[in-house]
């Protein structure tokens, strides 16, 4: 495998609910130690998007390439090749750990899948590690998650992610619980976690300002289609559809005209 | 193994807040009657079956006879103590048994969805609109008398019961996060339900099987008060409040009252019992 292949690749991705299309014909691709912002507002599709990429939805039509294979299906051998090379944080830092153990014995679960011939010492020092490396001390990896703070727990579902050494990371409204002081420090940590083990990011956010701190380059869904792809600095500096420009314009600044995004939105909503 | 430790910890303060005191006495006296039919061969002043046709329907406070005896002659204190085994043993099976196949079919409902679960649900709502006692009894006239057909019986008409509640708090659980973050970890169906959702819905399963074995002691005393049940001379609290009756009208009530007391303790404390499992979930949601 060349540095050349993509680590992911997603084409002409179809999901549908009944009569409603969520996603509609998503295509793109991201390179080892890259990273991709999927922006949109609410009911773009960008969710269900991520959901596909992790196997918890299957897509209507479409293929998902993880380092040049398809995966698809549910199946034993599927499910942990997907979980191999993908993994996802998702939005809630509440909700994603099994209250009943701690947090270190939730980090410890996917080694314990993926890795079974390691042994216990091992796997424990592998979650020590782990825990250190997102910044999280001994204490509060013996701790059960509802003692944690909500950027602990976000702390612990990457530590936990990371574990078996994926090669994409998909993060789901991954900072949008959280306060904007823990925010940063949360995109800080995702950042330098990316340098040092050159895992690939898929960010999935509505949140503009999170998008340009986080990823290279960006695609704007809407109606569950790509409406404008490209460098992130470019889209955000100098968006081409109207679409991305109503999201950057609903962004509250100085001087912000609330009027005039509203005309924007009946304008754009007309068009359709 | 260490890392737990903090864990076992923060729920041991938990259980420390204040019992309320009809906890307390409900966890009490089950306990003592559990004691007593374990150990009815040792207590008991007399033989269970002993008649003594000279000292029939002797009143409580008798010497030699505390409870008195019954219309043969019995020691009602000795047959209360040796039936404490068969009235508490026989909801037991029927509460596990219900149990196991309420939660079973409950949880294969919840995660299969589709088909399955409509199919189920369908099932289970017609074996719940089906009375639990006719049942029991259609079953006591094809298979006889006896403890085993009873139980069964009972055991299948409370499925339902548990079933349908395992189903909801399943479905609801299923949607949190966390069973969804270990799908995306590559972990199967089966194994995060059995791991993850099932150890986080033992509250409502001990709070449900408590309400149910009150119900099944009391159908399984009716059963056995029609004659349906334990079979003669076997004592069980049923029986003998059936065989009672006619020392009632002879103006001796202690021989059926005390059995009745007996029945009635029971029910009360399971289910003063399964409350307070039942409001502790409450306060964990209230906490998390």
């Amino acid at each position: 495998m060349t540095s050349e292949t993509p680590v992911l690749s997603v084409s002409s991705l179809v999901k549908r609910f009944g009569d409603v299309t969520a996603v509609d014909g998503v295509g793109f691709e991201l390179m080892p130690g890259a990273s991709l912002g999927i922006v949109g507002e609410s009911g773009s599709g960008k969710t269900t998007t991520a959901r596909i990429l992790a196997g918890l939805d299957e897509p209507t039509s479409g293929t998902v390439l993880l380092a040049g294979e398809p995966v698809t299906g549910r199946s034993r051998r599927a499910r942990l090749h997907r979980a191999r090379l993908l993994q996802m944080i998702f939005q809630d830092p509440y909700g994603s750990f099994d209250p009943r153990q701690t947090i270190a014995e939730s980090v410890a679960e996917p080694i314990r899948l993926h890795l079974p011939d390691l042994s216990g010492a091992d796997r424990r020092a592998r979650v020590a590690e782990l825990l250190d490396q997102v910044g999280l001390s001994e204490r509060a990896g013996g701790s059960p998650p509802r003692e944690l703070s909500g950027g602990q727990r976000q702390r612990a579902a990457i530590a936990r992610a990371l574990g078996i050494r994926p090669r994409v990371l998909v993060l789901d409204e991954a900072v949008a619980a959280l306060d904007v002081s823990i925010q940063a420090q949360i995109l800080t940590l995702l950042d330098s976690l990316r340098r040092d083990t050159g895992i690939a990011y898929v960010f999935v956010s509505h949140d503009l300002a999170v998008v340009r701190h986080i990823t290279d380059t960006a695609v704007v869904m809407r109606h569950g289609r790509i409406v404008e792809r490209g460098d992130t600095e470019t889209i955000l500096r100098d968006p081409q559809h109207p679409y991305t420009r109503l999201l950057l314009d609903s962004i509250p600044v100085p001087g912000w005209d609330l009027d005039r995004v509203a005309r924007d939105r009946r304008a754009l909503d007309a068009s359709r | 193994m260490t890392l737990t430790i903090p864990a076992l910890r923060a729920r041991g303060a938990k259980r420390r807040r204040r019992r309320p005191l009809a906890v307390t006495l409900a966890i009490a006296f089950l306990l003592a009657a559990a004691a007593t039919g374990a150990l009815a061969p040792l207590l008991a002043p007399h033989s269970p079956d002993a008649t003594s046709l000279l000292d029939s329907l002797a009143p409580p406070g008798t010497a030699g006879h505390l409870l008195g005896t019954d219309s043969t002659g019995r020691d009602v204190l000795s047959r209360l103590m040796y039936g404490a085994r068969l009235s508490l043993l026989a909801p037991l099976g029927v509460v596990l048994l219900s149990g196991v196949l309420g939660t079973a079919l409950g949880l294969l409902a919840a995660r299969a969805g589709g088909w399955v679960d409509a199919v189920l649900s369908r099932l289970m709502d017609i074996v719940f609109a089906f009375p639990s006692l006719l049942l029991a009894m259609l079953v006591v006239a094809v298979f006889g008398p006896g403890l085993t057909a009873p139980i069964c019986a009972l055991a299948v008409s409370y499925t339902p019961f548990l079933g349908r509640v395992v189903r909801s708090v399943a479905i609801q659980e299923g949607a949190r996060p966390y069973m969804e973050s270990y799908r995306a970890m590559g972990f199967g169906e089966l194994r995060t339900t059995v791991r993850h959702l099932l150890p986080n819905m033992t509250p409502v399963l001990l709070a449900q099987s408590a309400l149910s074995f009150g119900y099944a002691m009391v159908d399984l005393a009716s059963l056995s008060y029609l004659g349906l049940g334990v079979r003669p001379p076997a004592a069980d609290w049923g029986s003998m409040i059936s065989q009672a009756q006619s020392a009632i009208l002879q103006g001796a009530p202690g021989s059926g009252l005390i059995p009745g007391v007996a029945v009635l303790l029971t029910v009360v404390s399971v289910n003063v019992l399964g409350e307070h499992i039942g409001g502790s979930i409450a306060r964990r949601g209230e906490g998390t």
